[in-house]
């Protein structure tokens, strides 16, 4: 109990073969968003990752600051011939995903 | 003498304001929301204009920290009113001001291309509120503000599965 609510706020990573998970905090905002390009960038640099999925399980808050991140995230996994995907979004995250129109060109898992 | 007044207060229609102020750091943006979410909470909103209250003054409280006050710290001032279902929020900063406001509130326009930046700011702010002004001057600071009809049913929270009175998150 203690562990989760201390990384309610943290951005986790996990490796499963050639994808990266991304697991999103609670509040998907512009402060607890930084350093998810450096993060991922550094992944990249030291394994093969051919895949990011975005995990929203914990996540019931999001502005456009993800949205920013995502987009930046497929632009990137574009140019080495990858992709991005997201996963676990409730209702509301579903919301903001269609209204930003994310879905047409990032996937669901 | 002082109790009659303080009825008369209770039963006239209700009509308020807050003000809160904070300095531009960027893990303010959620104190902000989710302190107008608590104030908007008396208005007995649905889940959804919870929701989209939060995000629109996220979005602004943002714009204030990341482009406002770019390369300092600030003021950030939020002014909310109820005037009965009508709720106006105020996010005010005396940063760096907009130079063309018509081009910073265009979709997937960015002042900062080189971070990654959706450019949908504005374009949320206007999705989830009804009616989105900016009044801006370089050097001069930005002011925005949203009006939102918080469109409760006319007996009350009568459905609280529908409620989100005091949700977090």
């Amino acid at each position: 109990m203690e562990q989760s609510e201390k990384n309610s706020d943290q951005v986790m990573y996990r490796t499963a073969g050639t994808s990266l998970i991304i697991i999103l905090p609670v509040e998907v905002d512009d402060h607890n968003c930084k350093g998810i390009a450096e993060t991922t960038e550094e992944y990249i640099r030291n394994r093969v990752v051919k895949r990011m999925i975005f995990d929203f399980s914990k996540t019931g808050f999001m502005d456009s600051a993800g949205i920013g991140v995502l987009l930046g995230r497929y632009k990137r996994m574009k140019e080495l011939g990858g992709e991005v995907a997201v996963t676990g979004e409730d209702q509301r995250i579903e919301r903001i995903l269609k209204i930003s129109g994310i879905y047409q060109i990032i996937g669901k898992v | 003498m002082v109790k009659e007044k303080k009825e008369d207060k209770e039963t006239r229609k209700q009509k308020e304001k807050m003000l809160l102020q904070f300095e531009s750091y960027s893990w303010n943006e959620s104190f902000a929301r989710v302190t107008v979410a608590a104030y908007l909470a008396r208005l007995d909103p649905t889940v959804e204009e919870m929701e989209d209250v939060k995000t629109a003054v996220s979005e602004a409280v943002t714009n204030a920290v990341v482009h406002g006050y770019e390369d300092c710290v600030g003021k950030i001032t939020v002014e909310a009113e109820i005037d009965e279902m009508l709720f106006t929020v105020k996010i005010h900063d005396d940063g760096c001001g907009i130079v063309d406001i018509k081009k910073a509130m265009e979709p997937l326009y960015t002042g900062k291309p080189q971070s990654e930046r959706s450019g949908m700011g504005f374009s949320f702010m206007e999705a989830f509120m009804d009616e989105v002004k900016v009044e801006s001057m370089p050097g001069k600071g930005t002011t925005v503000i949203m009006k939102k009809k918080i469109r409760r049913s006319l007996n009350g929270s009568n459905d609280p599965v529908n409620r989100g009175g005091t949700q977090r998150g």
